[in-house]
């Protein structure tokens, strides 16, 4: 049996490290480099077919078009993907007080495709979105509410599923401490990806983001599932060994099955497109991050609270006599 | 103990999954497989079944999004929600115009439509869907010509459309007849009026005593005038009261009743999709057959019934995919994949479990029994607690109609209820199997042999447990 938790200050420290390192990268602005579902703006691919276009030169002809604010990055051979301000390609869906039949509106999107046809040859608009900003305020709000509510959710069901034992509340709470702490490596990761690459945060990061939740709260159950047997076994095991124990017997099957997960997202960021990479990023990074978690956090935490860990730290800070001896079993 | 239930349950198992590789099997597997001696075509056409395509969404088939939102004038009174109805009528009326399957058209809250066309650019679709509606009142002038009815507000010459109508018209009876009772807004009761007169001025029956009124192009109503209407008035001649609804519907709808502004809107080009799908294909492809060797690897023979398993997961996921039908998007394959990993896991904590019963000297069909056993309340927890996370972000995404977590939420809730019944039944039905054979002797093949390194876990797994 591999001695878990008392090394949990080892776990949690460097847990730690993370979260620090995660925080003043979300502290430093950019905070996190929002994508145009967050800020309102429009992005649209360009695949040039006529001849190879520099980057430089697409930034020369974007400012010649009036868009000197658009950010430009490579998104595939001689593709780019560009952004903008909001354009005002959508034209007010209206006729309301139409006189008669209305010519189509030229959306701003089309113009600039015209100039930079011009100027580069034939070329293929691959996508265009444009999000105003009345939506990407709530899409964040949204987000957040679903990300609560989830967790709330879950405190409570393994509240119930763990009512037997002794303070079920409580591997409800580690549970999602675990959860949001994966969630905030992630937010970390991509808060320093976006100042060194300008990698953003869009739609399909939160997706992923709630994939994470998912896989993360899955895997702390079935080391507190094994937790409950033990527990419900043997009700006089000494706590600290029915974690060490739990832990050891379901090491083999945390690391095949993150194993396994990670086998098929590396298969999709090798060969899948590049509009789903930032995706499996998360997920990549996210499934690494929940397997250490239900390991290093979320069965610690249960642990350093069973011992009165916190309590102790205080004693100790100011300057009081331990209660009893600090030993702890190997 | 290959008993006649085992045997029902396999038979079954090998039946259904047969029907569902037929199910899914591609129209042209020459893009997702290798080789081209493959089946192709949608296969045999009964009557008028055919069987169906993969639904897929707009990031994955190309076409454009667009989220529109009421944008009422600070003086409008009226009833948005109603206007709303309203004006999601007119839009799906104006996009099936353009022909293609598929389309939809939805009410949002927050005042919104979302409108989905798949196989168009954003500048076709905004232009269909902002068209000018025309609801036109027409006349005949004297030459028996159609022509759009006018009057003369301020000196000048003003055609009584859409725009002069309330949107409040509504089925009702005159006496015996079926009618449909109309107001007019602005000047429209000027423009009616003097409309009106004009036509009285001729004699019953002949053509310039008619009053049409046409919707894009296309005659929804033709009335002689019976007399000077202006502020509000009646249409009568319908057949039945349903005909008088359907007037009124149309009338009510003839134009956007509110105005609408974009306020999103997505485009993504055909060929982008199409590689989008090639190769999150492909990937899942490579991520199965990793997936299935390190089973084999690791777990050797119950890794190959849980890659067989797998398989079996594979193809029935697809299946439900194709009959609910679910649309799948680019979040949706992001949700099977993680689906697969939680369909293995439920076998990797089954055969964990299993190997600690062999290596404490059971034999296989107790090994098996008490393996799933204690396996199922963790898989039952982790899965629970997966499948509520799913119910809040489906509720979610249909609230908010953010249709990407929607589309996640479904297709992983999908996914682990399928998983669960493919790791207990179809993986348990196919070791069973095994039971009684020469194969379950041999425990090299189930990685549970007694070696050093076995037997000090024996000791570590007594001592703890």
């Amino acid at each position: 049996m591999l001695d878990f938790a008392g090394k949990r200050w080892y776990y949690l420290g460097f847990s730690m490290i993370f979260f620090i390192v995660a925080a003043v990268a979300l502290a430093i602005p950019p905070h996190l480099r929002a994508g145009i579902e967050f800020t309102a703006g429009s992005s649209f691919t360009m695949e040039f077919t006529a001849r190879e276009v520099k980057q430089d030169e697409l930034r020369s002809a974007m400012s010649d078009l009036g868009h000197s604010e658009a950010r430009i990055q490579g998104a595939g051979p001689n593709t780019y993907l560009i952004r903008t301000k909001e354009l005002q390609g959508a034209p007010r869906v209206t006729d309301a007080l139409a006189e008669g039949p209305q010519l189509p509106q030229e959306g701003e999107i089309d113009r600039i495709t015209e100039g930079l046809r011009e100027r580069f040859g034939d070329l293929n608009r691959k996508d265009f979105s444009t999000v105003s900003s009345t939506v990407s305020s709530e899409i964040v709000k949204n987000a957040t509410l679903a990300v609560l509510f989830a967790s709330v959710a879950i405190v409570l069901y393994i509240w119930w599923a763990f009512r037997q034992l002794p303070k079920p509340f409580l591997y409800g709470m580690a549970a999602v401490l675990a959860l949001l702490h994966d969630a905030f490596v992630i937010l970390g990761l991509f808060s320093i990806l976006g100042k060194w690459r300008g990698t953003e945060v869009d739609t399909a990061f939160i997706t992923a983001l709630l994939t994470v939740i998912g896989f993360s709260v899955h895997d702390t159950i079935v080391v507190f599932d094994r937790i409950r047997e033990k527990v419900t076994h043997d009700p006089y095991i000494p706590f600290e060994e029915a974690v060490n124990a739990s832990l050891t017997e379901t090491l083999a099957r945390s690391i095949n099955t993150s194993f396994v997960v990670v086998l098929t997202v590396v298969a999709m960021l090798l060969i899948g497109g590049v509009t789903i990479r930032n995706f499996l990023v998360v997920l990549l990074v996210g499934i690494i991050s929940g397997t250490y978690s239900s390991i290093g956090i979320a069965s610690q935490l249960m642990v350093a609270w069973e011992n009165d860990d916190i309590g102790r730290f205080f004693r100790r800070i100011l300057g009081r006599e331990e209660p009893e001896a600090e030993a702890e079993p190997a | 103990m290959r008993n006649t239930s085992t045997l029902a349950l396999f038979f079954g198992v090998l039946a259904l999954t047969i029907f569902a590789v037929a199910v899914v099997w591609p129209s042209d597997p020459g893009r997702y497989l290798p080789g081209d001696f493959w089946p192709q075509g949608r296969g045999l056409k009964i009557g008028d079944y055919e069987r169906e395509t993969m639904r897929l969404g707009l990031d994955l088939r190309g076409g454009a999004y667009l989220v529109l939102e009421a944008d009422p004038p600070p003086t409008y009174d009226g009833d948005i929600n109603k206007a709303l109805d309203g004006a999601k009528d007119v839009i799906e009326r104006r996009v099936n115009s353009l022909g293609v399957s598929e389309a939809e058209v939805q009410k949002a809250s927050g005042n919104r439509i979302v409108v989905s066309i798949p196989g168009v650019s954003l500048t076709d679709a905004q232009n269909q869907v902002g068209r000018t509606a025309a609801l036109q009142f027409k006349v005949y002038n004297e030459n028996g010509d159609l022509v759009p009815a006018t009057g003369v507000v301020n000196g000048q010459t003003i055609a009584m459309t859409g725009q002069y109508l309330k949107n409040n018209t509504y089925p009702t009876t005159q006496g015996t007849l079926h009618a449909v009772a109309f107001e007019t807004t602005g000047i429209g009761s000027q423009l009616l009026e003097q409309i009106t007169s004009k036509a009285l001025s001729y004699p019953a029956g002949a053509l310039p005593r008619y009053l049409l009124i046409y919707l894009d192009e296309q005659e929804i109503s033709r009335a002689q005038v019976q007399g000077v209407i202006s502020s509000n008035g009646v249409i009568t001649g319908q057949t039945s009261f349903t005909d008088s609804q359907d007037l009124s519907r149309l009338l009510n709808n003839g134009a956007l009743p509110i105005p609408l502004k974009s306020i999103q809107s997505n485009e993504v080009s055909a060929t982008l999709g199409e590689d989008s799908v090639v190769d999150s294909v492909h990937a899942g492809e490579v991520g199965l057959l990793a997936v299935a060797l390190f089973m084999i690897l690791y777990y050797r023979l119950p890794g190959v019934l849980a890659a067989l398993a797998l398989g079996v997961y594979t193809s029935l996921t697809l299946m439900v995919f194709k009959l609910w039908p679910v649309t799948l998007t680019l979040s949706g394959i992001a949700a099977f994949v993680l689906s697969v990993g939680m369909a293995v896991d439920a076998n990797i904590l089954i055969f964990e479990r299993m190997k600690e019963e062999l290596r404490r000297g059971r034999t296989l069909n107790p090994a098996i029994d008490i393996g799933f056993r204690r396996a199922w309340t963790s898989i039952r927890d982790s899965n629970v607690s997966t499948l509520m996370t799913c119910l809040i972000l489906y509720w979610f995404g249909n609230q908010f109609g953010a249709s990407l977590v929607k589309g996640f939420a479904l297709t992983l809730a999908i996914g682990v209820g399928i998983s669960m019944f493919s790791a207990i039944t179809v993986t348990r039905t196919f070791l069973k199997m095994v039971v009684g054979s020469p194969l379950a002797k041999n425990h090299w093949l189930f990685n549970a042999e007694e070696t050093a390194s076995s037997s000090s876990a024996r000791t570590a797994e007594t001592r703890g447990g």
